[in-house]
């Protein structure tokens, strides 16, 4: 039950995306977002659009799993593009009330749409090809220039690499102890609010008098192999930059290039 | 007489339509006998665990029925909780699950979740803890005080004070010392003996369930294998290698000596074996 939520939502695969070095993934997916920012025309997000779709087919991750991912967000599109849909000037449409929607305010609400929805499916596109440990990798490779300015970067991808790996642990843990609970008849499915709260305390002490046995049992198993932070450490997967990656490097800049051209030459939605 | 326990081409698939599916329990039918005390044997894997979780209704099965005392348990799922109270259930490793703060309320959980009056809910969480052997003087302690052995205690009474008609435990002796072991499942057979309700232990020492089990369920690789008689599956020595699973150790000598023409049956346990190789070795043992 507990493991039905898309946490750790990786996809196992051997896709040209999946091989990719995370380092450049990442780098790509915030440049991503932030041309979906910068674009501000139809033709300039219809491209990016394309460009996602593209990446998504070549991903070869099921479609329906990106449906799913969506299916959460659903709610919030449709908020912000009603909400856009009463908000903007030009030629009225329709009249209820002091509300009226306008041209401008469909156009808005379509575009803020599409954005939202690009915005997601380019971000599942890297959650779901890039293992969390990659991730994480990749995240300190990418901030250890900030150790000149003494942030402790290793430190913090340790503690996140740590808290991915024990999510499962603990979705796990979780699960087990719900059902021992429930095999001695605890009753956590009705009840008002309270009721519900209070039935939650046999789940929650024994699950946090285990994740401290657990992060002491760590720590000792840690230091018994001499770790000592990042001073020194080398790794066991080093990231290699190869020519597709480049490739794809310079794939990104272009996309911003046909962006800029775009956005100069047709007029602006927003 | 209908069956306490009866399951009918039970399945189970645990993260159907994902990468991740897998197959753990295929077309499981059994018939379980009020009173019978079953082991259940099988390699690591083989969904020992997710079938015995399926029986109280903790998970529903992906098809297939289980029914209790002739009733399918899945027909009003609202009530399923009922069913749990039958079917009790003492998971692997159950010291996990303590949460109160003495050994006595820890115990009580069950019994209060049942409704049932202070009274009683008093009397069985003590009749339970007599039956595993925890001392007075434990019950108003902290259960985060107790070393592993006592914590497994009061889980176990935790599901005794239940009362239920079919008891499942989910290697109960997993992780302790030879004696905490022995004593464990003594005090189970006694309790099984006293109450005469339905005993399922899962275990992977063949010795214990040799020693304690009228019948026997073996998994092999989410198939049902084999349920019948104990000797009748330690019989099966062959297959049983051949699956992963040893027969106990005196079965097996006894085997071989039969094979050699000694005048001795197949026996599941030392006393037995005891019991037939002295009054040989007294007259000088010669083969047949
Ligand atoms: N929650 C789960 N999600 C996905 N797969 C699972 C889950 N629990 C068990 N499995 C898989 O189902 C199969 C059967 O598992 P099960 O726990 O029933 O085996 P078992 O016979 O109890 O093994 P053991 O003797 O090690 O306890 C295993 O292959 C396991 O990997
Ligand atoms: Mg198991």
């Amino acid at each position: 039950m507990t493991r039905d939520i898309a946490l750790g939502q990786y996809f196992p695969g051997k896709s040209p995306v999946h091989r990719l070095d995370p380092r450049v993934k990442l780098v790509l997916t915030i440049a991503f977002i932030v041309y979906i920012f910068v674009a501000n025309n139809f033709w300039g997000l219809g491209f990016l659009a394309l460009v996602t779709l593209g990446i998504m087919v070549v991903s070869s991750v099921p479609v329906k799993m990106y449906f799913k991912s969506m299916k959460g967000i659903l709610f919030i599109v449709l908020f912000t593009s009603v909400l856009n849909l009463f908000y903007g000037s030009g030629k009225v449409l329709v009249q209820i009330g002091f509300m009226q929607i306008t041209d401008d305010g469909i156009r808005n609400a379509i575009f803020i749409a599409v954005r939202i929805v690009c915005l997601i499916l380019f971000s599942s596109i890297l959650t779901f090809t890039t293992s969390p440990t990659e991730l994480t990798d990749a995240m300190e490779r990418l901030m250890s220039p900030l150790k000149v300015l003494h942030v402790k970067v290793h430190e913090i991808s340790m503690m996140m690499t740590i808290a991915l790996r024990f999510v499962p642990t603990l979705l796990e843990e979780t699960d087990k102890i719900m059902a021992a609970q429930k095999a001695r008849g605890a009753d956590m499915e009705s009840g008002g609010l309270m009721q519900r709260i209070k039935s939650l305390i046999p789940v929650l002490i024994p699950l946090f008098v285990s994740s401290f046995r657990r992060a002491y049992e760590l720590a000792m198993a840690m230091e018994c192999r001499c770790y000592h932070g990042g001073e020194g450490r080398t790794k066991m997967k080093v990231l290699h930059m190869e020519a597709m990656d480049y490739a794809v490097l310079v794939f990104g800049g272009a996309v911003l290039v046909v962006i800029l051209l775009l956005n100069h030459f047709v007029p602006a939605v927003i | 007489m209908t069956p306490i326990l009866e399951t009918q081409e039970l399945c189970y698939t645990y993260g159907v339509e994902t990468p991740f599916e897998k197959k753990a329990v295929q077309n499981v039918s059994i018939k379980i006998e009020q009173g019978d005390f079953i082991g259940v044997i099988g390699h690591t894997g083989s969904g020992k665990s997710t079938l015995i979780q399926m029986l109280n209704g903790l998970i529903r099965p992906t098809s297939g029925k289980v029914l209790l005392a002739g009733k399918d348990i899945w027909e009003e799922p609202k009530k399923i909780r009922a069913v749990r109270f039958r079917v009790g259930m003492v998971f692997q490793y159950p010291e996990d699950q303590l949460f109160e703060e003495t050994v006595l309320k820890d115990i009580q959980f069950g019994p209060r979740n049942m409704k049932l009056t202070e009274n009683e809910i008093e009397q069985r969480a003590r009749d339970a803890a007599k039956f595993v052997g925890l001392p007075d003087e434990l019950l108003d302690k902290s259960p985060f005080e107790l070393s592993g052995g006592e914590k497994r205690r009061v889980a176990i009474a935790g599901v005794i004070a239940m009362d239920p008609d079919v008891l499942i435990l989910d290697e109960p002796t997993a992780g302790l010392d030879p004696a905490g072991r022995d004593v464990l499942l003594s005090e189970i057979v006694s309790y099984h003996k006293i109450r005469g309700n339905t005993v399922l232990l899962v275990s992977h020492s063949m010795e214990d369930v040799a020693r304690v089990a009228d019948r026997v369920l073996v998994m092999n690789a989410s198939h049902m294998q084999m349920f019948d008689h104990t000797a009748e599956v330690f019989a099966h020595d062959k297959e049983l290698e051949s699956i992963g699973l040893q027969v106990p150790q005196v079965t097996k000598i006894m085997a071989e000596l039969k094979s050699r023409g000694y005048p001795v049956e197949t026996c599941l346990t030392v006393e037995q074996a005891v019991a037939q190789l002295l009054p040989l070795i007294k007259k000088g043992g010669d083969r047949v």
